[in-house]
């Protein structure tokens, strides 16, 4: 089998039993769909390979261990940065308001 | 170019199950920036996920009772898909739209093996196991194995197809027509058919579903 | 060109090289040869962002490979399929 070109790449490789039970989405989970949906909409990204290859360049370890939404969510957010569309300073201390927020709130 | 065999040890790491709070915080934080700069509205949000929400497996349950209604509709469905769906309503351009018809003889199975591609507009949401790292890995390399997690036996009389869904097609099975049904209505009919047997992780319908 | 290079039950071998760039075929069936099972039509391809000659879209065409040409070792049978989509540059006649 030629080698894996990047995290994504995972067809043939060994695995466990599928988990087949339904999870119900969360809203959350939804928002970060629709925010996908609107940058494509308002021209902010141009099409969705642009999302998989930020995807793709996560780290091995950044794809295993998130679940799907949040590597959607990093990958868009480096498109962004990438494109000058959001500033990177501005999203880390954004980040760092959304954390407390959720401290305050007791949200883990 | 050899098989490098240890690559055959390679196992893909479990999605995690809850998620890991610094990249949905990311998320999260994003959304407020782009709603802040005004680039969408929260209104248009609601309406998104609206949107997203109102599409069901039902939209491709219809498809399918067309289909075992009306022959020549399934003639049209299976050699494009496209037009077909658009005379009952639904659009899913700029992406092919292929149905795989299952038989005695074949079944067929849908994967995305690099993501997750899906036809969102006619299935609804994609479940969390067609999204997972496992069976992403494992459908095209053992899909009987993965097909039994789901309760599907099939014997070595049946043809499996597996199809990757890669580039710009999107796929759906069309299930085979169960008996004793002959008489019902279209409504009847798709009430019998699941998500899970558009995707081809369910080969049996179940009749005794039928709605009335 | 929007003419198909190949037709449907052509023998073709589908590339195994590793650009360095966002691509949608997995390794899985990177050197492997299968038969074309369906001509479809153009598309936008992935790699455009570096392959800059103005014409950005391809044709793509089902490939069906038998899984035991994959798989060494493969549990189903002879007779199980896989197939899969992919753009024409990645594709070339099988001797």
């Amino acid at each position: 089998m030629s080698k894996p070109w990047g995290p994504h790449d995972v067809g043939g490789l060994k695995a466990g039993p599928v988990d087949t039970t339904d999870h119900d989405t969360a809203y959350w989970e939804w928002q970060i769909d629709a925010m996908i949906r609107l940058a494509l909409k308002k021209d902010l990204i141009s099409d969705f390979a642009e999302l998989r290859d930020g995807i793709e360049r996560l780290a091995p370890g950044d794809y295993s261990n998130l679940g799907y939404y949040e590597r959607w969510a990093k990958s868009l957010a480096y498109t962004l940065v990438s494109r000058g569309i959001v500033d990177q300073a501005a999203l880390d201390r954004q980040v760092t308001s959304v954390r407390k927020r959720q401290e305050a709130e007791g949200v883990s | 170019m050899s098989e490098h065999h240890h690559d055959h040890d390679r196992t893909f790491q479990p999605d995690h199950p809850e998620p890991t709070t610094e990249a949905a915080r990311i998320g999260l934080a994003l959304r407020e920036l782009l709603i802040e700069a005004g680039h969408y509205t929260v209104d248009e949000e609601r309406e998104v996920i609206s949107a997203m929400q109102g599409a069901t497996p039902e939209n491709g349950a219809s498809i399918v009772a067309r289909a075992w209604v009306d022959a020549d509709y399934k003639v049209r469905l299976l050699n494009n898909g496209i037009d077909a769906i658009r005379e009952l309503g639904f659009d899913l351009q700029p992406y092919e739209f292929t149905v795989m018809e299952n038989t005695e003889d074949v079944h067929n199975v849908i994967v995305c093996t690099l993501c997750s591609c899906y036809p969102r507009a006619l299935l609804g949401i994609s479940p969390a196991w067609y999204k997972s790292g496992s069976y992403r890995a494992r459908v095209v390399r053992e899909p009987r194995s993965v097909l039994r997690e789901f309760g599907v036996n099939l014997g070595d009389d049946v043809e499996i197809r597996v199809h990757d869904s890669t580039a710009e097609l999107r796929y759906m099975v069309l299930p085979q027509r169960p008996a004793g049904t002959a008489d019902w209505s279209e409504d009847e009919l798709a009430s019998l058919v699941t998500r899970d047997a558009l995707i081809g992780t369910q080969r049996e319908l179940d009749v005794a579903r039928k709605v009335p | 060109m929007s003419e198909a290079r190949f037709s449907v039950g052509q023998r073709v071998r589908i590339d195994d090289r590793m650009p360095p760039v966002h691509h949608r075929v997995p390794s899985y069936v990177k050197g492997k040869t299968g038969v074309i099972e369906r001509v479809c039509g153009l598309h936008g391809e992935p790699e455009k962002f570096i392959r800059g000659d103005g014409e950005p879209r391809q044709r793509i065409y089902r490939v069906r490979i038998p899984q035991a040409q994959l798989w060494t070792d493969y549990e189903g049978t002879e007779w199980d399929k896989l197939e899969i989509e992919i753009f024409e540059h990645w594709l070339e006649l099988a001797e």
